[in-house]
């Protein structure tokens, strides 16, 4: 029995906005307890993250990063896997960016490093999710274990690496030397000045992010290779029956999913640290899974749902700055009260508002 | 008899969502007496059954038990009193013993010993009163379905049930354990228990009511004395129109074999074997049914065939080329590519993909066909244009390729099904299970298309475990038991003959087997 099929602009426009105001809803109470005001809160954290150049720019600059770990997780669950490792693969994905940038920056500019780094990221990336991906397809080792697993191996991994090889000669900071012009991608501030983006990191990752959302769009809804996932996806049997191949579809899936995390290190290492660091990826591979979350593992909605945490973390920052009462835990309970209602509460609404919009007396007798 | 109904519903009402499933029903069952519901798969039986075992809450309407209108909140309310439902998929634990598997729920107390010892007896006195004959201490998993079911009885008789509900009973059963499942019935009722039989097989009315109620589209739509009624007229009232119930076909005009199987033997994951040196063919223009209880390794032949299961050994040749069903590269592709078509046995679990549009599904398995692609992209528009003309074709209503299939009934997704399959002009086509689930209306439309695939030339494997439809549509007809071929008839099978085959009993027509089969 289906659910009954709603407008879609209800599906995709109100009911997410109904569970987000449900969020900020509590949100609100939370700050209420703590003792402060929480319309003044809300003032703070829009104005901190939207309300001037340089705050819009380190907004963007998260979205980003989201973007990329969001499609990752999102790819992933068209073909029913749960990739919780893109931590891991972006991690593995700066590795890629560093050996072009680290490679070519003496010699050529930025706008030939990049196809590289891109090729690079993407390359690390995948082939970090190669493993879980074949353990899955072939053995039946669930990536959900084997993901997380990799986030630590990853971890470790590059804290060797680091210390032991990539490390500066003489220097003691774990982390590689800094890259000249040809490995630093521009900053958007310089890109376009009169958008006042200031000293925020906002660069040309941005739209190598947004074309990524254009080419998932047309890879699912628009390929064999999209059907294919999607139908394994939706109905693993139809799909054998189909002749799809399972094993197929779960390493190509998990190679584009990997792939897609390990680009967020484009953004970070070329195009902001402008060198391979420990933990730069700092939770963006979890938060992708929210995002994806929010954004109904569509495309459009996850580019919104970037930007709405890219919010978060810029206007949170501001928040906890003014409100010395709000630290930044606060704003992750924010975040976590959007992925409790948009993820896990996501049908809270939806038989209420399904009865509202579909006509009581519409007989529809099916398998009952 | 005017004493009390033991059951009796006043204006049920029960809506999932936007689908009424139940619409203000009224149901008198009396005391001591079969009564059979009958229905087309979604006509509300099941939900209505559901709020009588408390499963369900009706939205309105009265529940009146003996007398006296109760409120059943759950199975334990229903089972309290004394309302026992045998499903139509057996909850019992397979790895327990028939005693255990009584007991469980109901042991009375923290201690088995004492629970079990009573437990005993009282199946010793249920056995010697209804004839329910079982080795208490056999595992369930060493028993037959026929004798699973009778287990599932006595769980309910162990409760002191009063009103039996059976749900399809007869759905995993050979003919002879059907009729034995009646012969039970009647001991019952003849010991003053009620029977409510769900079904929608109108022979089983017929056989074994005394009652009998139709409904039709959440609606009770008639109850009649069954003595005083029709097959004829039951299939009227449940579909509301008059209907065929045979098929209209010539004779079969079979050329040379298309398909040609040789010593396939299939093993399941388990490491039984479910398919054992399995020989025969079909011939261009013919139907070969087979026909075999569900479970003796029909399913697996049709998905070995189709390439989604791996044979242990054996070959295939189709059109001449001989196919090592063994290899383990090969899948439901190449068999598409070597033109054989496959109607699954489960369209919702292999047929569909019911969270897909409509003209997605329609080229499910052939999405790799160049038709379907411009450049790197699937071309949607070559891809609608096609399932608009296939919906036209066969009639699929609603007639919107944008709608999910999740919501196309059951006969109108089969149809889609059939549809996809038929219209890529395979030279042979694997069917299962063709209507299961399927109003009457499509029934026939489906029986007369595949005919007119026949009469064009093309050969048809038919797999069904409706006996009806085997003899209905099928020029040859083997049967399976256990995982071999043990028989094989002609278009005029007697049902009574298949029905001994079916069970397993020896063949002694062993002309027929040689003549024919390879």
């Amino acid at each position: 029995m289906s659910a009954g099929q709603l407008p879609r602009w209800v599906d995709l426009g109100l009911i997410p906005f109904l569970n987000l105001a449900a969020a900020f809803l509590v949100s609100g109470l939370v700050v209420v307890l703590i003792g402060e005001n929480p319309l003044d809160a809300v003032k703070i954290l829009v104005w901190g993250s939207l309300g001037y150049g340089e705050g819009i720019g380190f907004t963007l600059f998260y979205a980003t990063n989201f973007i990329f770990t969001g499609l990752a997780v999102a790819v992933a669950f068209h073909a029913g896997l749960f990739n919780i490792g893109g931590e891991g693969q972006a991690y593995i994905g700066g590795l890629g960016v560093a050996f072009a940038c680290l490679a070519l920056d003496h010699y050529v500019p930025w706008y030939v490093t990049l196809p590289f780094a891109i090729l690079g990221s993407a390359a690390a990336g995948a082939a970090w999710a190669l493993i879980p991906g074949w353990l899955q397809a072939t053995r039946g080792s669930h990536v959900v274990i084997t993901t997380i697993m990799f986030n630590f191996i990853a971890a470790s991994l590059m804290g060797y690496l680091l210390n032991n090889m990539l490390k500066e000669q003489g220097s003691m900071q774990t982390e590689t030397r800094t890259f000249e012009a040809g490995g630093r991608l521009p900053l958007l501030n310089d890109l376009f000045p009169s958008f006042g983006f200031g000293y925020s990191p906002v660069n040309l990752s941005l739209f190598i992010a947004l074309a990524a959302c254009v080419l998932v769009w047309l890879l699912i809804w628009r390929t064999r290779l999209g059907f294919e996932i999607r139908s394994f996806g939706a109905n693993a049997s139809a799909a054998v029956y189909a002749g799809i191949s399972p094993v197929r579809t779960i390493i190509v899936t998990m190679l584009i999913s990997g792939g897609l995390a390990g680009m967020m290190a484009i953004n970070e290492i070329m195009g902001s640290q402008h060198r391979l660091l420990l933990d730069f990826v700092t939770g963006y591979g979890f938060v992708g899974i929210a995002v994806a979350l929010m954004g109904r593992a569509h495309p459009v909605g996850i580019a919104l749902a970037a930007i709405l945490f890219g919010m978060l973390y810029q206007g949170g920052a501001e928040l906890s700055f003014e409100m010395p009462n709000i630290t930044r835990d606060m704003i992750i309970v924010i975040q976590g009260l959007v992925i409790l209602f948009a993820g896990a509460l996501e049908y809270m609404f939806r038989p209420a508002i399904v009865r509202l919009f579909t006509p009581a007396q519409r007989l529809n007798p099916k398998e009952a | 008899m005017s004493e009390t109904p033991a059951i009796e519903l006043r204006k049920i009402n029960k809506s999932f969502g936007p689908v009424h499933a139940n619409k203000d029903i009224d149901l008198v069952v009396k005391k001591g007496s079969i009564h059979g519901i009958i229905g087309e798969n979604g006509a509300g039986k099941s939900t209505l059954m559901s709020i009588l075992y408390g499963f369900y809450q009706a939205d309105d309407g009265d529940i009146l038990v003996r007398g006296e209108k109760v409120s059943i909140s759950d199975s334990k309310a229903a089972i309290g009193l004394g309302i026992g439902m045998v499903h139509q998929h057996f909850m019992l634990v397979d790895n327990f013993s028939v005693l255990e598997n009584v007991v469980l729920g109901a042991e009375d107390s923290q201690l088995l010993a004492g629970g079990l010892a009573r437990a005993r007896t009282e199946l010793k006195r249920l056995e010697e009163e209804y004839e329910l004959r079982v080795d208490p201490d056999a595992l369930i998993q060493d028993l037959p379905v026929g004798l699973q079911q009778r287990v599932e009885i006595l769980k309910a008789l162990y409760r002191s049930a009063e009103v039996l509900i059976l749900d399809e009973p007869t759905g995993v059963l050979t003919p002879a354990e059907a009729d034995h499942l009646f012969k039970i019935l009647e001991v019952l009722k003849n010991e003053g228990k009620t029977v409510l039989l769900i079904t929608h097989k109108l022979r089983e009315i017929m056989a074994a009511t005394d009652t009998v109620s139709v409904m039709r589209r959440g609606e009770m739509v008639a109850t009649r004395e069954t003595k005083n009624t029709s097959m004829e007229e039951l299939a009227e009232l449940m579909v509301g129109r008059s209907v065929l119930l045979r098929v209209d076909k010539q004779p079969a005009e079979p050329k040379a074999p298309v398909l040609e199987v040789d010593n396939l033997t299939v093993t399941d994951s388990r490491g039984v074997q479910v398919v054992k040196d399995v020989s025969f063919n079909v011939r261009a223009g013919e139907i070969v049914g087979i026909a075999g209880v569900s479970g003796n390794g029909q399913s697996e032949l049709l998905e070995t065939l189709s390439g989604i299961r791996r044979a242990t050994s054996g070959t295939m040749k189709i059109n001449g080329e001989t196919i090592d069903l063994s290899a383990s590269a090969l899948d439901a592709a190449d068999m598409r590519d070597k033109n054989m078509g496959h109607v699954p046995e489960d369209r919702h679990r292999m047929g569909l993909i019911n969270s897909f549009a409509e003209y997605e599904n329609s080229i499910l398995g052939y999405h790799r066909d160049p038709a379907y692609s411009k450049g790197l992209l699937m071309d949607l528009a070559a891809i609608k244009k096609n399932a608009v003309a296939e919906i036209e074709k066969y009639d699929i209503r609603p007639p919107s390729p944008m709608l999910k299939t999740a919501n196309f009934s059951g006969g109108n997704q089969q149809k889609i099904v059939l549809a996809r399959e038929i219209e890529r002009d395979p030279e042979v086509l694997l069917v299962g299970q063709p209507t299961r689930g399927v109003d009457i209306g499509a029934i026939e439309f489906i029986h007369r298309r595949l005919v007119e695939l026949r009469d064009q030339g093309k050969g048809i494997l038919l797999v069904s475990v409706e006996l009806d439809e085997i003899r209905a549509l099928s020029d040859r007809v083997l049967v399976m038991f256990d995982g071999r071929i043990v028989g094989e008839r002609g278009a005029n099978a007697e049902e009574g003959d298949l029905g001994l085959l079916m069970a397993g009993v020896e063949d002694n027509n062993t002309q027929a087997v040689q003549g024919d089969a390879r």
